[in-house]
């Protein structure tokens, strides 16, 4: 770590981690009510036990991006950041919001309160106060950043990284407005989900994978940034009017089938691109760096992405098929492998690399770390094949022959108890992975080790 | 033996995407625009099958007469873009800018007889909803006068700023547009 103000990161991969935790025992509630449906039902009902499960992810993933942009904005931009204060500040507010979610949603004091109350949409269920403190948290965010950038020395990966958080801020407004025609509501409400996950969000991802490609395999910077500028290229191309495939059924003009299926068809490749560039980079690289359990995570990211964003979203992205899948267990597998392949170990990547180097120690606990890769990365897979049949079964017997719902459901119910399975072997992983990160072996690092670990 | 001792001896392998004219982002683009209209039109005759009587009815309705003359306009201009760079490369800068605003106005006779194409379709009260062969003939050639408009900002803009190698990738994309145009327009207006 060549930068003090770097240390900010410390503190949001903290709260990302913790919400994490949260995030897997939610799943895990979830997933125990697939198979004892009144569990807790009227405690904690479904619903809400799955907003705490979806909120909670998507909040600790822009936690770990904000900690990551501190974290390799300094580096790449030589210079401290502009106010490591004012990061503290945001990550308050944001923490302050998640809390105020957390109990909105638990005891729900407000229902209908135009401020205070929870708004109906999936996952921007935030209460329009807290939707106004992540705006106010994002302009902190992207001040901070951008001064940072603008006094510093530009890099490709800071240009793409910080154009996709100008845009996850910006599109977030779309969360304000909600017209009361559902058909207009959904297609507002995809301009955030979609061009989140399937738009700014790759930009994200593809520049912090450059940077720990950069960093894990010393290939030049030039090689690193002309793959870096295809894939953002073909991410934007094929994801922007991918939006489409969201606009089959909800009312939309017929002509957007064929515009989603051709276009989100085509998103497989800015993620086989990226698939392939980390493994290139590792071929071609010349160094061996100490942090092997970072480099595991980025080839996993990779990997997973491709397969549970790529692969398994062109599963079901046609429209003739979706026709028949939508809304079943398919898209719980796309969706689980998706977000865990690109985004969560994206983030348990850098979060791997940055943590040795934020608390002054060499890469420690590597053993454990590449364990806890290996039960979540199993596990999710596990799942994903899990879901997928009884995805199959579900859309043949429900769609196809068209038997009823909850009748379908009940034959599903093996399926459901091995997903159980399959995420408790993952929770033991997250959990795992916590405690490498957070409780480091007492070694002090030694200079003579530090100079034959490169910060560059 | 001897070879492996010399390798490390010879300069880096040259990349193929070295050895591409113009710049390696506008490939990226051009593919990814071929493999959306080469799915588009699959797409089209993928549906044409279900119903083949629909759509020869359908494409009655076009006007074949103006679209064959938007070909030549276009091809045209593609021509007069590819001179333009040929000029250039000479040094002949006027006349270099001469060819690119005729390419590019020739790209907005194109626009004018597409728009006159969709007021006679309007008058006809067609639709993208009428049947599934306007879906296709909207979205298709819509989408490729999108392509057209972008193309004649890209002419005038590389007229502006003229290096060689500004006017080779601008060419590359009206090339680019160009040939999507010759791939459209036999499969929507001619196939019988």
């Amino acid at each position: 770590m060549k930068y003090q103000s770097q240390k900010v990161a410390t503190a949001y991969f903290a709260a990302a981690l913790g919400l994490f935790g949260i995030q897997v025992i939610g799943g895990l509630l979830a997933g125990w009510v697939y198979i004892q449906p009144n569990f807790l039902s009227e405690l904690l009902p479904f619903n809400v036990i799955r907003m705490l499960h979806t909120n909670s992810l998507i909040v600790w993933l822009i936690l770990g991006f904000f900690g990551a942009a501190y974290f390799l904005v300094p580096e790449e931009a030589e210079r401290e950041l502009h106010s490591p204060k004012l990061a503290y500040l945001q990550l308050a507010i944001l923490v302050l919001g998640t809390l105020g979610v957390v109990v909105t949603y638990l005891f729900n004091l407000f229902e209908g309160n135009w401020l205070l109350g929870r708004e109906g949409r999936e996952f921007l269920e935030q209460p329009k106060w807290v939707k106004a403190g992540i705006v106010v948290a994002a302009l902190i965010f992207l001040y901070n950043i951008s001064m940072t950038i603008l006094k510093g020395r530009k890099t490709a990966i800071t240009n793409i990284l910080v154009l996709g958080l100008w845009g996850l801020a910006l599109l977030f407004l779309f969360s304000f407005y909600n017209p009361s025609n559902l058909s207009l509501d959904k297609q507002y409400w995809w301009y955030v989900v979609h061009l989140w996950v399937e738009g700014v969000w790759e930009l994200i991802m593809a520049s912090i994978l450059a940077y720990l490609m950069l960093k894990l395999t010393g290939v030049d910077r030039e090689v690193v940034e002309k793959w870096l500028y295809v894939i953002v290229a073909a991410a934007l191309f094929s994801g922007i009017l991918g939006t489409g495939h969201h606009y089959y059924w909800i009312g939309s003009p017929g002509y957007w089938q064929w515009i989603g299926s051709i276009f989100s068809s085509l998103e497989v490749i800015p993620f086989f691109a990226m698939m392939a560039f980390a493994f290139v980079m590792v071929w071609k690289g010349r160094r061996e760096h100490p942090n092997k359990a970072a480099l595991l995570w980025s080839l996993g990211c990779a990997t997973l992405a491709f397969f549970g964003a790529g692969v398994w979203g062109f599963l079901h992205t046609l429209h003739g098929v979706n026709y028949y899948t939508h809304g079943t267990q398919i898209t719980a597998a796309h969706g689980h492998l998706a977000f865990f392949g690109a985004y969560v170990a994206l983030n348990l990547a850098i979060i791997s690399y940055a943590a040795p180097m934020l608390r002054g120690r060499d890469p420690y606990n590597q053993v454990l770390n590449m364990v806890s890769f290996w039960l979540m990365s199993g596990g999710m897979v596990f799942m994903t094949f899990v879901l997928t049949f009884a995805g199959t079964i579900q859309t043949h017997l429900q769609r196809v022959l068209g038997e009823n719902f909850m009748e379908v459901q009940s034959q599903l119910d093996l399926f459901y108890w091995m997903r159980f399975g399959s995420g408790f072997v993952f929770v033991i992983g997250a959990f795992l992975f916590i405690y490498s990160i957070a409780f480091p072996r007492k070694e002090v690092i030694e200079t003579s080790i530090a100079a034959k670990a490169p910060a560059e | 033996m001897q070879e492996l001792a010399t390798k490390p001896m010879q300069e880096p392998a040259k990349s193929v995407l070295d050895e591409l004219p113009g710049e390696l982002l506008m490939w990226v683009l051009i593919i990814s625009e071929l493999l959306v209209f080469g799915a588009g039109l699959l797409a089209f005759l993928g549906v044409r099958l279900t119903d083949p009587a629909g759509f020869a009815e359908a494409q009655e309705h076009l006007n074949r007469t103006s679209a064959a003359f938007n070909t030549i306009v276009l091809v045209t201009s593609g021509f007069l873009a590819a001179r333009a760079l040929h000029l250039r490369e000479q040094s002949k800068r006027r006349s270099a800018r001469w060819h690119l605003a005729g390419a590019s106005s020739l790209g907005l006779v194109f626009l004018a007889i597409k728009v006159f194409e969709y007021w006679e379709k309007a008058q006809l009260s067609i639709t993208s909803e009428s049947h599934p062969f306007f879906t296709f003939y909207y979205l298709l050639t819509g989408f490729h006068a999108a392509h057209v408009i972008a193309g004649v900002v890209i002419l005038v803009l590389v007229a502006w700023k003229d290096d060689p190698q500004n006017i080779e990738v601008g060419a590359s994309f009206w090339h680019m547009v160009d040939l999507v145009w010759v791939l459209l327009f036999p499969v929507i207006y001619l196939l019988a």
